[in-house]
């Protein structure tokens, strides 16, 4: 028995092989508890992303509720497009233009910080740098030959990338770098939460489960010994 | 009143003996450990997986164009729609974790052998028809990984000489995997698969009851009727189809000792279940797949294909063998091996406790075997892991081979008479 969890015990190095990633990410460090930057980030999502990029899986209403916005104040200041309040965040750019445009439609985002990972999205948004060979003049570091041009280049500026792969700055926007970085953290928090807006009641609720069962062992251990003393 | 109600019935159905017989004077040797809590463990999976099961169907929508949406309609709009799906997802992983413990215990104590060897092949039906059902609810997310991994264990069988192509489309009810493939893969994981798993749990157990348990010690707890002095007899009350034929020792009934035993297995496992299911319910990215949050797409394959972790020792066989065709032999044969345990081992010494140093050592080598298998199964291939991959397919074979060579004559210890501990 005891040899047996020791062999087990033995191959366990083998799963770190499992883990390995070739692709360096920066850590997003996003807070999911922090509504101030949730709501930075979904401001700036419909300010500069939702022209492209749908999130047609999640509701403005669910959204305001989540982020503590009140309904009224939500649909004057945040609902643009003047879509219903219970309706998914969409856009109103045709698929196929888009597809024409860019070479393949822009993806829905909703659920890109489950598919990638929030660190992914953090850093995508601080890789792009000047490749006159693409069509919009930027590639992007982590997204090779990515199809979309740098939105945000107004705000972060412009980087060339050298032969060892380091970004530098060539000119600056409107953001220092610390405040883009800050801005790029709020929006990956804002796509991580849609992705999954339920995680939050998911841990709150899991604390609760577990610490039932915790006590419900106890009386079922409890229960286990009384009647094993009619065996030993 | 109520007595009478009750006597009413039994002289129609028996209820009470069946309880008896089943439960309350079922005698289970005192002897189990940690390794038999799984049996149990399984059947509660199976009850979370049908009850959730029910309740994703009725918010699920079985079409190529519905499928994806309406998963996130379950995880965002439904109340508590998150937790039945990640119920049901985690316990999926769950199941063959436990039913998995649950046969490497088979193979330790030597529970498969005479006369065991029906309820062994029972449980290897059950296994099987598990792999079909997970791997069918796996396409229902209609993700990008359900896809391209149904695509490629269905392309499998377009390898078959002659009938392969014909069959991958007859399987696929289409030209590629489309929403034909979904609907009828639906149709299996929800209503036939189920029905067959539980008939064939029923007759696992029933099996079992007939046969009666195994123990870690493999020794026998009932006696020809007769030889055992009566302060030696188990002072529990059994039911008379088993005391009419056999003396018992070392027995309880399973109801109330195994019943309350297994409860505790039970809350230890629903509170490791828990910590997966509430704090991680991607598994690490092995239990739901980064690339299924994004909807199926026949035009843009994923990096780095891979099957479920649960499928990973016998998607590892089939991609070390270099050809396709005898890639899938090896594979198929992997599982059919399993089958066929009760007759490889030709020895009358059940547990390892008591069998040859030969035998520990094959037992250990195998285990290490699967394992590796299952991580290789899951990692990108290379000329490593390919390598690897050979070595361990071979000591995965090797493990039937050498145990059907040296367990004719093999060196074995006494097995105690009465069950230890």
């Amino acid at each position: 028995m005891k040899k047996f969890i020791l062999v087990l015990l033995a191959i366990v190095p083998l799963f770190a092989i499992a883990s390995g990633s070739s692709l360096h990410l920066d850590k997003a460090d996003n807070d999911l508890t922090d509504k101030e930057s949730l709501k930075k980030g979904f401001e700036s999502y419909l300010n500069y992303c939702l022209g492209c990029h749908q999130l047609q899986y999640q509701r403005y209403n669910r959204t305001f509720a989540d982020l503590g916005i009140d309904e009224a104040e939500g649909v004057e200041k945040w609902m643009p497009t003047g879509d219903k309040v219970g309706g998914h965040i969409l856009n109103t750019m045709p698929a196929k233009d888009a597809a024409a445009w860019f070479g393949s439609t822009p993806p829905d985002l909703t659920l890109e910080a489950r598919f990638r990972s929030p660190d992914y999205i953090y850093t995508y948004l601080r890789s792009f740098y000047i490749d006159e060979n693409r069509p919009f003049g930027v590639n992007n570091k982590v997204f090779p030959d990515v199809g979309m041009p740098h939105v945000l280049q107004g705000l972060q500026g412009v980087r060339t990338m050298d032969e060892h792969g380091v970004l530098s700055e060539a000119k600056g926007g409107s953001m220092t770098e610390e405040e883009y970085d800050t801005f790029a953290r709020d929006l990956t928090n804002f796509l991580e939460y849609t992705g999954e807006p339920s995680k939050l009641q998911r841990e709150s609720l899991g604390y609760w489960v577990i610490g039932f069962l915790f006590i419900l062992l106890i009386f079922t251990y409890l229960l286990k010994k009384e009647y094993w003393r009619d065996v030993h | 009143m109520l007595a009478s109600f009750m006597a009413w019935i039994e002289q129609r159905l028996p209820f009470m003996d069946a309880m008896n017989k089943h439960a309350l004077q079922y005698p289970a040797p005192k002897n189990f450990n940690f390794w038999y809590v799984f049996g149990i463990l399984a059947s509660v999976v199976l009850v979370n997986q049908i009850l959730t099961g029910v309740w994703l169907t009725m918010n699920y929508e079985p079409s190529g164009e519905g499928a994806f949406a309406s998963v996130e309609y379950i995880m965002r709009d439904v109340d508590y729609g998150w937790l039945l799906r990640y119920m049901h997802s985690t316990g999926a992983s769950a199941f063959f974790i436990v039913v998995y413990l649950h046969m490497f215990r088979g193979v330790m104590y030597g529970s498969y052998q005479k006369p065991r060897e029906l309820l062994w092949i029972f449980g290897m039906f059950i296994y099987l028809v598990l792999m079909a059902e997970a791997f069918m609810g796996y396409l229902l997310p209609w993700g990008n990984m359900s896809y391209w991994g149904a695509q490629v264990i269905i392309s499998l069988f377009g390898a078959i000489p002659v009938i392969g192509e014909e069959l991958t489309i007859w399987i696929k009810g289409d030209y590629v995997i489309s929403g034909a493939t979904l609907n009828r893969f639906f149709a299996l994981h929800v209503i036939a698969l189920p029905l067959v798993l539980i008939v064939l749990v029923f007759l696992h157990i029933l099996a079992l009851h007939e046969v009666g348990s195994n123990n870690p010690d493999g020794s026998d707890i009932k006696k020809p009727k007769g030889s055992v002095k009566p302060e030696e007899l188990s002072k529990f009350t059994f039911h008379e189809q088993y005391t009419k034929k056999y003396d018992i020792v070392d027995a309880i009934p399973f109801h109330p000792y195994y019943t309350v035993k297994d409860l505790v297995a039970v809350v230890i496992f629903l509170i490791l279940f828990s910590c997966v299911m509430f704090f991680n319910p991607e598994g690490g990215g092995y239990f739901l797949e980064g690339p299924n949050f994004t909807p199926a797409n026949g035009l843009k394959t994923p990096e780095h294909i891979a099957p479920v972790w649960y499928f990973g020792p016998f998607y590892t066989v089939l991609r070390v063998i270099p050809d396709k065709l005898m890639g899938m032999v090896g594979m198929f044969a992997a599982i059919g091996v399993l089958f066929a345990l009760p007759w490889f081992d030709r020895g009358i010494v059940r547990s390892f406790r008591y069998r040859s140093k030969l035998h520990l050592l094959n037992l250990s080598q195998f285990a290490i075997c699967f394992v590796l298998l299952g991580v290789l199964g899951t990692l990108p291939a290379s000329e490593l892991a390919n390598l690897a991959g050979r070595i361990a397919t071979f000591g995965y074979f090797g493990f039937f081979v050498a145990l059907w060579i040296y367990s004719k004559d093999e060196k074995t210890k006494p097995v105690p008479d009465r069950v230890t501990g």
